[in-house]
């Protein structure tokens, strides 16, 4: 029976370590000119260079150098005025060179930080996670492991090696350790990552997609005795391939490390890979021996010494804050606190922003997004914003309602089918022959046929019980299947009844 | 004096990835011993006030445009792997961590 | 006998239509069938290739199109230097059967400029070693006496030159590799500034010292090539972008008149045999005869200068040597159902390597490893510093500086197979001129009085000044000329009759 989490937060205080990957946006690799589309047949995407061949030479890509910086200004860092790319050495099929070409003592940004939100029952929370450094690097290849059971790595016969991932270039973020979130390091943990990846997203250097891996989160997690300061053992774990696995992920290795105290036992220092079917985390093969890196400055490479105007021209170049941001559209759209975080958390407020952008009302765009949409993606298991609807359908959608062309139940077919594929909504509406049934008369015959099967209910609604009426209503929607405009029916039912 | 150890050399090795036999491991560790020892002078002149240079030249900044060239052919890519399959390298199983 | 004259005289022979490229190249593919049996320069011959660049280049020249001057003239590459579908070994079992799928920036130059590629030449293993004895594939043998080494690593392509099997070859000098041969065989070589010509495509052993550089029988020849192959490449980060310094034009003047020229005190005495002394001090007195003012100058760091090489060099290789894992190109040992990819690494690198690359990439492992990097690798880079500084303040009162290339002539081949340091000694004066990455020649002096056999006069100047060792060793090479009456090689005698 595991450890309730009140009782871990109760005796524990968790300190939270978080380092992200983001795949950078580039047109061609780190360091050669080979593509990086996501998903290219396998091995169509190398050269001599990212295939590491013999007597191959790296060329840094500008594109790149501008992006870490401009990540490093977005997070408060400073830009280090001379930085160098290191060889970190050790063996592994999916690196071409057996090393990799990244920073180690000298990367190009360090300290900054990064302030987050969490919405908890004692209201906003506000914490500020420090950030040590952004370095670069790149991407390792791919390995297909074939055979076994699983299709995982153990137990397999052999791999499959694709190199099209391999020189992709990286960027490292990398946390301070961040104490004092108490019983909300979970949360943080996410809000960090996700304030982050939005970031990332505003400054145009990413696309990332945790699902694709091109924004990847490894969570350092310890725990000490609360007044204690001495820090303890921490796992690392990887794999973490969503915001609320990074969520689970924290709070899954703070229940671990709990219990593995309580019982005397000792937190091991080592990998943990994260389950996302299970939450929990397993332990990657322990080395028998420590690894040794033996880092030296790239011989290959030489140093970046970037230009002051060139930093001062991106800083000033840098995109509005998300946080800023969005404090501005929640007063432009007078959205309350809780209606603001559920947005964030369910992940559509950029989506719904287009969608207001596109002339939609923001609280029914709002209403959309986080209403039918996100049920519909909740069922599938997909995000929202990943759905085949976009902004311009929704928008579309309020319009028609607005225009009384749709009834909110019209619409929510209509939304149903955009996504499955029907095509757009004007498209489904002339398919589908979805119109209101806005003619008086025919409306007139429904409520009579309602009245004379249901004398009963008619003759509260004429002694003064209006909520009666509910249920005529709901026969004359029946049979006009749905197609009428409920409020107008009501105004016809009460009229013809007296009321 | 810098010594070296069977097992530092074995240890190396295994960090080097290459085998070796226990006489291999013997000989490597008393040859070592003497090259280490012929090179360790360099300490005598290493002072905290020298700086190293890692680079002959003080070149710096040197980058190319964010520019897709043509990669090589996938037969190309694969034409010297000792075994390929599905247009991948063909490679046995990795006993390592999965990435 | 067209294979005896010089390659600027065989250019001279195309142009006037004396011969064809065709034909000079036949003459040098049957010298080579005659010959190499002994010598063992070439790894490999490519008869087809050569002859068809040979004909390529009559056509042009028949066409009227305007050529290089070097158009149509056979030269031998180093087996470092990777060409396009030509197994390239690197005297290595490691790679035996390699064909690389892309050319280096040298071999592009060369075919642009229609010079005939007639195969590739014998070396030390990765371009480790002083002897040439290191190759895989059995070692090469000074035509001067085939008992005897022909230096190196690029012993194959001096020996080559030697024995008449081509004109001009191209070589590279990580600490003499191309200096250290042309004095054991009597013909010139040079290691130009690092970063002079371009690294793309020679598989490397040491990053930061690597040059590749032209090897000719006389001062103008490797002038020629050295013009053809040098020049700024966008795919070698640590090239020079900058004009070439005129080379040509000062192997033309060869004038030294009022010319400071720097005598390394550090660089004579204990440890050199007399007879390369004797030479060399000749050398020194036709050059005060031709109007140079020759000083004494001291290099007081030198001496730690081989110490510092045999850290920085193996700890580069080991990070470079770590690519060839058998997972991608080259040999593949031990692949069998249940064995891993890791135990297939260890036991391909065991096989596929021989004992010198092996041992110096177990030290250059140790000088990186943590808790020694300081200690070593860190002091070897400072002490680089020192001797940088020490030939800067040489050239402040010097034009070039002055030594002997090597301590001694030809040794018998394996008379130091079983003793590394004495063998690292051969490098002792070429290697600080890789460390400080300025630029280097060694051109014959005469013949050593105890042995008969050819010794090295060594050239030194600053970074992009590679010029003034044109000028020098013309000046020293025609005054030697008139001395001898005949070039050195005619005096060529392990070849018995056939020379
Ligand atoms: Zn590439």
């Amino acid at each position: 029976m595991s450890l309730k989490y009140e009782d871990v937060i109760a005796k524990y205080e968790p300190v939270l370590g978080l380092e992200v990957h983001v795949e950078l946006g580039t047109a061609s690799k780190m360091f050669c000119g080979c593509n990086t589309i996501f998903g290219a047949e396998p091995n169509t995407q190398t050269c001599p260079v990212c295939l590491g061949l013999p007597g191959a030479l790296p060329v840094v890509n500008e594109k790149a150098i501008e992006y870490t910086i401009m990540i490093g200004l977005a997070l408060n860092c400073s830009i280090a005025p001379f930085s160098r790319f290191a060889r970190k050495n050790y063996f592994y099929p999916d690196m071409p060179k057996n090393f990799q070409t990244s920073q180690y003592d000298e990367p190009i940004c360090v300290n900054g930080f990064l302030d987050v939100e969490i919405d908890s029952n004692e209201g906003i929370k506000k914490f500020r996670v420090e950030v040590e450094r952004v370095h670069m690097e790149e991407d390792t290849g791919k390995s297909l492991h074939v055979g076994g059971a699983t299709g995982r790595i153990h137990g397999a016969d052999y791999s499959l090696l694709d190199y099209n991932r391999a020189g992709i270039p990286l960027v490292e973020i990398v946390t301070k350790i961040v104490p004092g979130t108490g019983k909300y390091a979970p949360e943080v943990a996410r809000a960090y990552v996700a304030e982050l990846r939005d970031i990332l997203r505003s400054l145009n250097v990413s696309d990332v997609k945790m699902e694709q891996g091109s924004l990847r989160c490894d969570a350092n997690v310890s725990l000490r005795l609360i007044g204690s300061d001495v820090l303890g053992t921490r796992s690392e774990t990887k794999n973490v391939n969503s915001l609320r696995s990074v969520e689970r992920a924290v709070r899954g290795e703070m229940i671990r490390h709990a219990e593995l105290l309580n019982k005397g036992e000792r937190v091991v220092q080592e990998t943990r890979h994260f389950q996302e079917d299970t939450g929990l985390t397993r332990s990657g093969r322990s080395k028998e021996q420590a690894e040794d890196y033996r880092y030296f400055p790239e011989p290959d490479l030489v140093p970046i010494v970037p230009d002051a105007t060139w930093i001062e021209t991106m800083r000033a170049a840098l995109p509005e804050k998300p946080s800023i941001h969005r404090k501005r559209l929640q007063e432009a759209w007078a959205v309350p606190d809780k209606e603001m975080a559920s947005m964030i958390n369910a992940d559509v407020l950029e989506i719904v922003e287009a969608t207001v952008i596109l002339g939609a009302d923001p609280t029914k765009a709002r209403g959309w997004w986080l209403g039918e949409i996100a049920r519909i993606a909740n069922e599938k298991e997909v995000a929202a914003t990943d759905l085949p609807i976009t902004p311009k359908d929704v928008a579309e959608i309020v319009a028609l309602v607005a225009t009384g062309d749709l009834t909110d139940k019209l619409a929510r077919q209509v939304i149903e089918a955009v996504i499955a594929g029907e095509g757009r909504p004007s498209e489904v509406i002339e398919k589908r022959g979805i119109k209101v049934v806005s003619d008086d008369g025919a409306l007139m015959a429904a409520i009579k046929k309602a009245i004379s099967t249901q004398p009963d209910v008619a003759e509260k609604v004429r002694g003064g019980n209006v909520p009666a009426a509910g249920a005529l209503i709901g026969a004359v929607m029946k049979e006009t299947k749905g197609q009428a405009d409920a409020a107008k029916v009501r105004e016809l039912l009460l009229k013809h009844l007296g009321q | 004096m810098a010594g070296i150890s069977r097992d530092d050399v074995a240890n190396l090795a295994r960090l080097a990835r290459i085998d070796m036999t226990p006489a291999e491991l013997d000989h490597l560790a008393s040859e070592l011993g003497v090259i280490l020892n012929a090179v360790a002078r360099v300490q005598e002149v290493a002072g905290q006030n020298v700086p190293p240079t890692s680079h002959p030249l003080p070149l710096q900044n040197v980058y190319r445009k964010d520019e897709v060239v043509p990669s090589l052919t996938p037969e190309a890519a694969l034409s010297a792997a000792p075994a390929s399959e599905a247009q991948r390298f063909k490679v046995p199983k990795i006993l390592g961590e999965e990435a | 006998m067209i294979i005896k004259r010089n390659a600027a005289d065989m250019a001279a022979a195309l142009a006037n239509g004396e011969t064809t490229s065709v034909a000079l190249t036949q003459a040098h593919l049957d010298r080579i069938a005659e010959v190499d049996k002994d010598v063992h320069a070439f790894l490999y011959v490519d008869t087809e290739g050569a002859l068809a660049q040979a004909a390529l280049a009559d056509q042009k020249r028949a066409a009227g199109k305007k050529l290089s001057p070097l158009a149509g003239i056979p030269l031998a590459l180093k087996d470092v230097m990777v060409q396009k579908g030509i197994p390239t070994t690197c005297g290595s079992k490691m790679l035996e059967g390699w064909r690389p799928p892309y050319d280096s920036t040298v071999v592009s130059k060369l075919r642009a400029a229609d010079v005939v590629i007639l195969g590739k030449t014998n070396m030390d293993e990765f371009a480790m070693g002083s002897s040439t004895e290191n190759s895989a594939y059995g070692p090469t043998h000074n035509p001067w006496d085939l008992s005897r080494i022909p230096g190196g690593s690029g012993g194959g392509s001096s020996a080559s030159l030697a024995a008449f099997e081509a004109p001009l070859a191209i070589g590279t000098d990580t600490g003499g590799s191309i200096r250290q041969p042309a004095a054991v065989t009597g013909t010139v070589g040079v290691k130009p500034t690092y970063g002079g010509v371009s690294r793309y495509g020679l598989v490397a052993f040491s990053s930061s010292l690597d040059q590749a550089g032209p090897c000719g029988r006389t001062v103008l020849d490797t002038a020629l090539l050295h013009e053809t192959i040098a020049g700024h490449d966008p795919k070698d980060s640590t090239s020079i972008n900058a004009t070439v310094p005129a080379i040509v034009i000062a192997a033309k003047n060869g004038n030294v008149k009022g010319l400071k020229i720097g005598v390394i005190k550090e660089l004579q005495g204990e440890g050199y045999q007399a007879g390369v002394l004797n030479r060399f001090n000749e050398s020194l007195e036709l050059l005060a005869g031709l109007g140079a003012e020759i000083i004494e100058v001291s290099c007081s760091y030198f001496e730690y200068a081989l110490a510092a090489y045999y850290l920085i060099a193996p700890s580069e290789c080991s990070s470079n040597l770590a690519r060839f894992d058998a997972m991608r190109y080259g040999i593949r040992v031990g692949d069998k159902s249940g064995v891993s990819a890791e135990e297939v690494m260890n036991l391909t690198r065991e096989v596929g390597f021989g004992r010198e690359v092996k041992r110096r990439i177990i030290l250059g492992t140790y000088a990186l490893s943590s808790g020694y990097y300081d200690a070593y690798y860190g002091s070897a880079q400072k002490v680089r510093t020192l001797i940088k500084q020490d030939f800067d303040n040489a050239f402040t009162k010097t034009d070039v500086l002055v030594s002997p290339t090597a301590p001694t002539t030809a040794f018998k081949i394996g008379e130091k197979a079983d003793d590394p340091i004495a063998m690292y000694l051969n490098d002792i004066a070429t290697i600080p001129v890789n460390m400080a990455g300025i630029c280097g020649m060694s051109l014959p002096s005469g013949l050593a009085d105890e042995d008969n056999l050819p010794a090295g006069f060594q050239i030194m100047a600053p970074a992009m000044k590679d010029d003034r060792l044109y000028n020098v060793g013309a000046a020293l090479e025609s005054a030697l000329l008139s001395k001898w009456g005949a070039p050195i090689l005619s005096h060529v005698s392990g070849l018995g009759a056939r020379a």
